[in-house]
């Protein structure tokens, strides 16, 4: 047979593709569930790979975090209850505060939303797996070595204790002391792998993954809600991630960044912390209104109102959140002129919010709601919601949040968001997905009874919460002998709090008992349209053993599930014992190609091991042998890498009559490269977070100025314009071919490599201004990209050695070319920036 | 405490030496007068919308999607939240400080403590810990600077917060329509000692104030 590639599928739209014949839905069962089965025991809990294990996982042990940070907040209400509590000291107390919110916001609520739409985006969009599983893997493990190593540490008593912002200078050396606040430092920045993980992959899953056919504009909401949160993450966490290296840096080498006194400035902490902090609060909202698009149309019995409209809601919702950042810091004396700019924003942020509140409340008007379980959780929704989104149109409002900030009112404003908003929503999503994950059904009456005791338990904590702060009451003080004005309330919220524990202690029962001692559940328990219900209960790792054609995903789950099961999709069963899913465009979702899943793996498990290693080392102090923890790390992703080279059977795939798609290996634009487009997006957000940290320095702070540089401009200049130079040249040898060109690839990026290092021992010493310290970290980053750059030519010369780069399969050498580009581009802005700044130019 | 006087709505509840709703100056005053304006509005939409919902769970209705999601929305939100930001913005303006040569005064924050410094009847500089003299019935700057971490100097009863940074200095305006003594505190968590960093501010009918050597008022 000829193997030549096809560059475009026979079939002009996915409505043309033909049903495949239908075949033994047991033995295609048998075969997929082979193929795609995890390994094993013990070992195969180290090994999977799958999403519907992992997200699964990554929720539950979300929910582990939830429980602990429960317990923690417990700690403080009781603390709190009497003015004079005893019953923690003061350090203690200040640990536990600060890993109430750390825990809440980075263990729980963050992980919760990426299992939640790793588990859920495959089944709701019609497709096997994750784009990318083996990093949904490594995700997972990176989130739970970092949260065990800030556990621990919470054991030890050595747990941060600076407050979940970690505002410098008090969590600097000088203040903080000790390695509590490197655990912060270091371990959210080992957790946030994982969420930028998540974020490639959900972003390449949603735009490239869906089943044939389904439009980008008619996908089920929770795919947009998914998707805008999956590109904030990818902006919003890079400046948190750029801020906490910063910090690290300053603490462990006194490099001033955040100093005043030689040059720094703490409120550029506060403007990158907040840069990923408010557009994060939306991250976290974003899922959990995705899920009630879904379940409140079905829920009704009706269809969603304003499609269109919730989308631009959306779309305005990412947006507008990178643009009110500053409203988490009226108080610290930005002119009222410029705050009035923030101010409008936050306000206007809350449009979409209620555009998308009246389209839910329409749809139960157009529909017949009703009240099921879930439904009492959507109710549980509305009503704490739509306050705790007042009390932020207040809290927008500049005079009034120069009163109100950092009280208790801020404490009881955003309990009613977070714990509204993500927390009820989850609420109704897990008990409404409960069937498919357990395939048990609930056993009736302790649901009910856990939400009323949540309810009442909430509301009764942190509803009276607002008075104490405009009583006066600030956050995060653990005594208040001078003010028996405050007892009642404080006692009222304390009790209501363990009123509140009981009803989750409640609802976490009934999670269990249904799924220990419920009955078989039907399947489509809702009789829902989406096709997350067109599988059987519980989901197979597999989801569908064949992918769903339009019309079949019209006619309802319970309909679709059938002739799904029996192959009539594309690409049925597993005939070449491997993991497909099909690889579609943007848009239109027409198939291009058949993308090869790699299979049960442990290299996640020791990857995010060696990580941890340098993490560990780094928490030591011992900074040299942290530096030689990274060479396995390096060793470990060119095994990875390895992974992903052109093998096995190249032939073409018939995934319908008619319908001849190319492998993976041969095909245009793989789900890997769009996932290093995606990554780049994230790394050019962190470069930029570190140029704007440099113009912050220059424009804003007002401290010393720098001292004049004590290396001559010129020379400067020639030795960055020859590492641009040698960057650009790179570039020229990514884009031709063959083992001459890598070869010189490799060459030229690390003669940048060699000039960098140059500058790098010319540049004055970083210890002595925040902006020669900024600049060095600039030089570094260049510097780390250009080694990358030579690796990746390396590899690609080792590729082309063993003959695994052809005229058809191109192996790593595109990805070599995307990240040559990126760091050719990002060398010219660090030598124009520099030279800008130094008055050369 | 005519101030105080004009709240008929304040209940005992209310009040207390570090309550935002017992206003003790003009600043203070007018943002609890926004507070009690946004309170009301609250109330009204969150009756407004709870009724909504439950109204949804009856029977299936007509609905017409525009008037949704543009009207109530896009529309109705818009209504609502356009006054409240001018408002704010209005009430902000009013009470920032401006260069009209008032009495200034400086409080400088460390780990756990205040030292505030006015000038004598000669201009001389007058320190005092954790009291801060100020004229009553004007309004006086505050200069705000900071040691070491960042505080936040607070006198719920006159006026919002304002940070005390490294590096920086800020200029709050604060005033006190009546003599008498004013609770303070660091409002921004500042490590151990964050509880118990209060101070006072004392309003002086008779300015500059006769001080003791120990700081306090000379009878």
């Amino acid at each position: 047979m000829t193997d030549a590639p096809v560059t475009s599928a026979p079939a002009d739209a996915a409505s043309d593709i033909p049903r495949n014949p239908p075949q033994r839905s047991l033995t295609l069962h048998r075969a997929l569930a082979r193929v795609w089965a995890n390994d094993r025991g013990l070992w195969g809990q180290i090994t999977a790979v799958s999403h519907t294990t992992l997200g699964l996982r990554f929720m539950a042990t979300a929910l582990v975090f939830f429980a602990i940070g429960g317990i923690l907040s417990m700690l403080i209400r009781a603390q709190l209850a009497t003015p004079q509590g005893a019953f923690l000291d003061t350090e203690l107390y200040n640990q536990i505060f600060t890993m109430h919110g750390s825990i809440m916001m980075f263990l729980f609520a963050i992980p919760m939303l990426e299992g939640l739409g790793i588990w859920l985006l495959p089944k709701m969009l019609g497709t096997r797996d994750m784009a990318f599983p083996r990093l949904t893997a490594l995700g997972y493990w990176c989130y739970l070595f970092g949260g065990l190593i800030m556990l621990s540490a919470l054991l030890f008593g050595v747990a941060p204790r600076d407050g979940w912002f970690m505002y410098t200078p008090l969590s600097d050396a000088t203040h903080s002391p000790g390695i509590n606040a490197d655990v912060w430092l270091l371990g959210v920045t080992f957790v946030e792998i994982s969420a930028i993980a998540a974020a490639v992959e959900i972003t390449v899953t949603i735009l490239r993954q869906r089943a044939p056919g389904m439009k980008l504009t008619a996908m089920p909401l929770f795919g947009w809600y998914m998707l805008g949160t999956s590109v904030m993450m990818l902006v919003g966490f890079p400046p948190l991630i750029a801020g906490s290296v910063l910090l690290e840096i300053e603490r462990a080498f006194d490099w001033p960044f955040f100093d005043p006194a030689r040059g720094g400035d703490p409120l550029l902490w506060q403007h990158l912390f907040w840069l990923f902090g408010h557009p994060e609060v939306y991250i976290i909202f974003l899922p959990a209104a995705g899920v009630m698009s879904m379940m409140i149309p079905i829920l009704s019995r009706t269809t969603i109102l304003g499609y269109g409209a919730i989308v631009a809601a959306v779309l305005g919702l990412v947006f507008l959140s990178f643009g009110l950042w500053v409203h988490h810091m009226f108080t610290v004396g930005i002119p009222h002129m410029a705050l009035a700019f923030f101010s409008a924003a936050s306000v206007l942020v809350a449009v979409p919010t209620a555009v998308q509140v009246f389209a839910w409340i329409g749809t139960m008007w157009k529909g017949r709601p009703q009240l099921v379980l879930p439904m009492y959780h959507i109710l549980g929704f509305f009503l704490t919601f739509v306050m705790g989104g007042l009390t932020g149109v207040m809290l927008a409002i500049v005079p009034f949040n120069w009163q109100a900030h950092d009280t208790a009112f801020v404490t009881a404003h955003l309990h009613y968001v977070l714990i509204g908003g993500f927390v009820f929503p989850m609420m109704a999503a897990a008990t409404y997905w409960m069937p498919l994950i357990t395939g048990k059904r609930r056993i009736d009456g302790l649901g009910e009874a856990a939400f009323w005791v949540i309810l009442i338990g909430f509301h009764g904590t942190f509803f009276i919460m607002h008075l104490t702060g405009l009583l006066g009451m600030p956050r995060r003080i653990d005594v208040y002998p001078d003010n028996p004005e405050w007892i009642w309330l404080n006692l009222t919220s304390s009790i209501f709090g363990f009123v509140l524990t009981i009803g989750f202690a409640m609802f976490a029962l009934d999670l269990i008992l249904q799924a220990t001692l419920g009955k078989r559940a039907a399947r489509d328990p809702w009789e829902a349209p989406t096709l997350d219900w067109a599988m059987p209960v519980p989901a197979p790792n597999y989801n569908f053993a064949s992918l769903p054609l339009p019309e079949q995903a019209a006619c309802g789950a319970a309909q679709a599930a059938l002739t799904l099961a029996r192959g009539e999709g594309v690409l049925p069963g597993a005939p070449r014992g491997r993991r497909e899913v099909l690889v579609s465009t943007v848009s239109g979702a027409r198939p291009l190609h058949v993308a090869v899943l790699p299979g049960n793996t442990a290299l996640p498990l020791a990857l995010s091991a060696s990580i941890g290693g340098f993490v560990l080392l780094m928490l030591a102090g011992l900074y040299a042998l942290a530096g030689a923890a990274l060479v396995p790390v390096a060793v470990l992703i060119w095994v990875w890498a390895r992974g992903m080279a052109p093998s096995g059977d190249m032939a073409q795939v018939q995934a319908a009559p008619g319908l001849r798609l190319p492998v993976h290996f041969r095909a245009g634009v793989t789900l890997g490269q769009s996932g290093l487009v995606a990554f780049l997006v994230a790394n050019g957000t962190l470069f930029a977070s570190l140029l704007f940290g440099l113009a912050f320095l220059e424009v804003v702070t007002p401290g010393p100025a720098a001292p004049s540089a004590s290396v001559e401009h010129l020379t400067m200049g020639w030795a960055m314009g020859f590492v641009v130079a040698t960057a650009g040249l790179g570039v020229l040898a990514a884009r031709a071919s063959g083992s001459g060109a890598a070869l010189a690839g490799l060459l030229v990026n690390l003669l940048a490599l060699a000039g960098v290092l140059w500058i790098g021992a010319q540049l004055d010493d970083p210890t002595r201004h925040a902006r020669d310290a900024l600049r060095a970290v600039v030089a570094g980053y260049v510097g780390l990209h250009l080694l990358v750059a030579a690796g990746m030519a390396g590899f690609v010369l080792d590729q082309l050695r063993r003959g695994e780069i052809t005229p058809d399969t191109p192996g790593a050498a595109p990805a070599w070319r995307l990240w040559q580009e990126f760091t050719a581009v990002t060398t010219l802005i660090t030598a124009l920036v520099i030279l800008v700044q130094a008055g050369v130019v | 405490m005519k101030r105080f006087a004009a709240y008929p709505l304040l209940v005992a509840g209310c009040s207390g030496p570090l309550s935002t709703l017992e206003p003790g100056g003009p600043a203070a005053a007018d943002i609890a007068w926004l507070w009690w304006g946004m309170l009301a509005g609250a109330a009204v939409i969150t009756v407004f919308m709870v009724g909504l919902v439950l109204l949804a769970l009856g029977a299936p209705r007509p609905v017409r999607e525009g008037r949704w999601t543009l009207g109530l929305g896009l529309g109705l939100s818009m209504v609502i939240l356009t006054p409240v930001l001018a408002a704010g913005l209005w009430v902000g303006e009013r009470i920032i400080p401006r260069d009209d040569g008032v009495v200034t005064v400086e409080a400088h924050a460390w780990q756990w403590n205040w030292r505030f410094t006015h000038a004598d009847a000669e201009g001389a500089p007058v320190e005092s810990e954790n009291t801060l003299h100020i004229p009553a019935g004007q309004p006086v700057d505050v200069l705000i600077t900071s040691e070491d971490v960042i505080h936040s100097f607070w006198v719920p009863r006159l006026a919002g917060k304002l940070d005390a940074i490294p590096g920086r200095t800020n200029r709050a305006r604060i005033m006190a329509d009546e003599p008498g003594r004013y609770a303070g505190l660091c409002a921004e968590f500042c490590g151990q000692g964050h509880a118990r960093m209060r101070f006072d501010v004392v309003a002086h009918a008779d300015w500059p104030p006769v001080l003791n050597g120990d700081g306090t008022e000379a009878k």
